[in-house]
């Protein structure tokens, strides 16, 4: 151990200090790992500002720097009367605006729609913000209860008729809730909501009844939302009953069920469209006609419909087996256990499939201004004609306003759907 | 005591009532009979309602009108059409212009799609931010809406003939349309063309043989430079000796229009910019996703056996990747077929817009234009997903997973 000190691989002095580590963390680091690494990543990023230069700076030019604010005609967005060059010509879509909501809906009845918008968002939030309990409640006045009162809000009607079918759907809300044992708040919820309604259509329409619109004059954001939440709502029924029936142990009701999906799937919307149509008032007896609007929604729930029963049947495969066993081992007939113990955690599991599917939905229903039906982007196409705002940038204006519309619901939907999917995975995260 | 062997118990019934009502029994089979009787009721009614409508508004039905005259004029036609042929010409004029927008259009979906993925994954931040944003930005607007916005607003803002964009001399872009240079075929195009599919065959012939020697002796052959040699050589002869195969006609401006050359009619570029870029977005998070699922441990393994990264992509993780790609991407193919349907709101003369839209509002035939529609396209889509699910299978298979 003495000789130690000798041995010739023993260091004597310290190793010389070696440069500090490449910044990694920060915004410099963040520049060397992310832009500027390699020069194929150095090329990369040089290529993709030039394109962030070309794409989106034109862009905010054209949408804010570049607009024109005011004016009361195509005058104010010609570029030899502004001065400068001329990008979005805002007071053309602040002069189209009601045009683009309402469509033609008479003015003095614009309340109603404006009514029903409020509605929506107001039993629609509650249901979003998983929070907020009695969401039994909330998504059956949403969906069952909100529609009817919806339709006599827009289309108008007597308070009798109103009545009546608020009785009904009291009555459906009743036994859906559980009947005598716990379907009691259900009714009550029914029962307020409708007595608001129906007293405000009391002292808004003349003589307890409300003018009606016809479906002709629906237009715009209006129809869009019209069609889509119809569709939505109509769907899910349809979706859920075809799914059950392609799971179904009866061999000509699985058959069916196959059939009906397949061939909707299989099929383009439009054609769907045209189907209902112009095929459907075939089918119906002469003196029975079929509202134009209502057509289009047939069709839409159907073609819907069988989208969803792909959808929900997806989720019906991710539920265990031993759950319906351990109920039929606990008594439940095949009802029961479908809807109390199967439907409800297959429904849960799809609700971000749901939700993609609906947002196919929100965008598909830009078709129905194929038949004849102004839908938000059916009117912005139609006032391209107007020729008291006709100037070179109209039309990119048109588009600009549906497409930031169109974005924001769609883009909404879909982080919604992110957020709940993360929710429903929460026990999965690491 | 010897137990006798009792007969098994009569399975006459239980095999009935399986064999009636399925795993449901009696009760199943009473609820098919009664679901039967009540899809008999509805089609009666449908159908006798259609007559008792279709004759009261002296509507003729039968498919005798495919035969008469269309007499309208179609702007895109593949195969010969004039004014005077049949409604069944029109039909297959129609057929003929979706598929072709279709066709298309998968090709630069597909393309842009793989860019766009590719641009996701890639290390670059500002990259993937930009491919993340297009694909936000595109899915969240109807293809609709798209569709119009290239037709009505960018199509038409185009310049006009004398001041179209030209690129290299030979593509000119105009409100007119896009003016491509226009191949026609030379004597020497027969020979040219078989030569080509000659050398095809053989480098397919040689490249599994290669394959056969690698498997069966673990004899790595270099065959690349044979396979180049005969796909460019055995034209490169060919053209030498007969001259060139094709020579191109290039559009040229004269007075306010070009001539020669041919057009490609503004509502196609329009429909297939639309219907590509929009698929794309869908194709590009297919991809991705696709991608993300082969665990990084594959890649770690191929790299552990000495494999280059490219081999490992090609060989180890795209083929796994594939299989998960496969069946959406099929799917995305078929919506976009459906989708060029939308050609009627722009006037491009598809299957939906001559046939379901013209040819129905002059023979007022609604049932048989409709259905021959939907025929035509659940017959689409039915062969599409059959080819797919065969190539699905073989990869399976080849993957080892039968």
């Amino acid at each position: 151990m003495s000789d130690t000190g000798n041995q010739a691989f023993v260091r004597q002095e310290l190793v010389p200090e070696r440069a500090a580590p490449i910044r990694t963390t920060g915004f410099v680091g963040f520049l060397r790992t992310r832009l500027f690494n390699t020069p194929t990543n150095i090329l990369l990023t040089v290529l993709s500002a030039l394109l962030i230069w070309v794409t989106v700076v034109p862009l905010i030019r054209f949408l804010l720097v570049d607009a024109v604010w005011t004016g009361s005609d195509r005058n104010a967005c010609l570029a030899e009367n502004a001065g400068h060059p001329v990008g979005a010509c805002w007071p053309y879509v602040e002069a189209k605006f009601t045009q683009f909501v309402y469509g033609f809906y008479p003015e003095a009845e614009r309340w109603r729609a404006n009514l029903t918008f409020v509605l929506g968002a107001l039993l629609l939030l509650p249901l979003l913000i998983p929070r907020i309990p009695a969401k039994g409640i909330n998504a059956c006045l949403f969906f069952i209860a909100f529609p009817v009162v919806a339709f006599f809000l827009l289309h108008g009607g007597g308070l009798t008729a109103f009545a009546v079918s608020a009785a009904i759907v009291s009555i459906l809300l009743f036994l859906l809730g559980g009947g005598a044992r716990t379907g009691w708040p259900a009714l009550a919820a029914s029962l307020v909501f409708f007595a608001v309604i129906g007293v405000i259509i009391g002292l808004m329409g003349d003589g307890g009844r409300l003018p009606e619109v016809d479906t002709r004059l629906w237009g715009g954001l209006l129809v869009t939302l019209v069609v889509s939440v119809t569709g939505i709502v109509a769907s899910m029924p349809v979706g859920i009953a075809l799914a059950l029936g392609r799971r179904s142990t009866i061999p000509l009701i699985r058959i069916f069920s196959i059939a009906f999906i397949e061939f909707w799937r299989g099929v383009p919307l439009i054609t769907v469209l045209f189907f209902a149509t112009y095929m459907l008032p075939l089918f119906v007896p002469a003196n029975f006609t079929i509202d134009g609007l209502v057509r289009a929604l047939i069709g839409i729930a159907l073609f819907a419909g069988a989208y969803n029963a792909e959808v929900i049947r997806g989720g019906l495969q991710a539920i265990p087996r031993g759950q319906s066993e351990a109920a039929s081992a606990l008594g439940l007939p095949w009802w029961k256990t479908t809807s109390l113990i199967v439907m409800p955690q297959a429904l849960r599991h799809v609700i971000p499939s749901l939700v993609n599917s609906f947002i196919s939905l929100f965008k598909d229903t830009s078709l129905v201004s194929i038949v004849a039906l102004f839908d938000l982007l059916g009117s912005v196409r139609a006032s391209f004609a107007d020729p008291v705002w006709a100037t070179p940038t109209t039309l990119f204006t048109g588009f600009a306003f549906a497409g930031i519309i169109y974005f924001c619901f769609c883009f909404g939907m879909s982080r919604y759907s992110l957020f709940v999917e993360r929710r429903l995975n929460a026990h999965r995260r690491s | 005591m010897t137990i006798e062997s009792r007969p098994p118990p009569p399975q006459f019934v239980a095999k009935l009532r399986r064999a009636l009502g399925g795993r449901a029994g009696w009760s199943g089979f009473v609820f098919q009979i009664l679901f039967t009787a009540a899809l008999i009721w509805i089609g009666y009614e449908i159908v006798a309602n259609a007559r008792a409508n279709l004759q009261s508004q002296r509507i003729a039905s039968g498919f005798g009108f495919l035969d008469n005259t269309a007499g309208f004029d179609v702007s895109q036609t593949l195969i010969p059409y004039s004014g005077s042929d049949t409604y069944t010409r029109v039909f297959f004029v129609g057929l003929a212009n979706t598929l072709l927008v279709s066709v298309i259009g998968i090709f630069f979906a597909t393309v842009i799609g793989f860019i766009v993925a590719l641009g996701r994954l890639s290390p670059n931040w500002l990259l993937a931010r930009i491919a993340g944003a297009y694909v936000e930005v595109i899915r969240n607007l109807p293809v609709l809406f798209q569709i119009l916005f290239w037709y009505l607003a960018v199509l038409a803002a185009l310049p006009n003939p004398r001041q179209s964009i030209s690129v290299f001399g030979s593509f000119f872009l105009n409100s007119r349309g896009l003016f491509i240079p226009q191949p026609i075929a030379n004597p020497g195009f027969l020979p040219f063309a078989i030569a080509v599919l000659v050398a095809i065959i053989v480098a397919l012939g040689l490249r599994s043989y290669a394959r056969q020697q690698l498997f069966a002796h673990g004899r790595v052959l270099l065959i690349w430079p044979y396979v180049l040699g005969v796909l460019i050589g055995l034209p490169l002869i060919t053209s030498l000796l007969l001259g060139a195969p094709l020579t191109f006609e290039f559009p040229q401006l004269k007075g306010f229009n070009f001539a020669g050359g041919s057009r490609v009619i503004p509502e196609f570029v329009a429909l297939t910019l639309a219907l590509s870029l929009y698929t794309a977005a869908f194709i590009a998070e297919i991809v991705r996703a696709g991608i993300q699922s082969v665990h990084k441990g594959q890649m770690e393994a191929g790299a552990s056996l000495g494999l280059s990264r490219g081999a490992t992509l090609r060989l180890i993780v795209v083929p796994q990747a594939m299989r998960v790609i496969l069946p959406p991407l099929t799917s995305q193919y078929l919506n976009l077929t459906k989708n060029s349907s939308l050609a009627v709101a722009i006037g491009y003369p598809d299957l939906v817009s001559v046939f379901t839209g013209t040819t129905l509002s002059q023979t007022g035939q609604a049932v048989e234009i409709i259905a021959i529609t939907m025929g035509v396209y659940l017959l689409l889509s039915l062969v599409t997903s059959a080819i797919m699910n065969f190539y699905g299978w073989r990869l399976s298979r080849s993957l080892g997973n039968t």
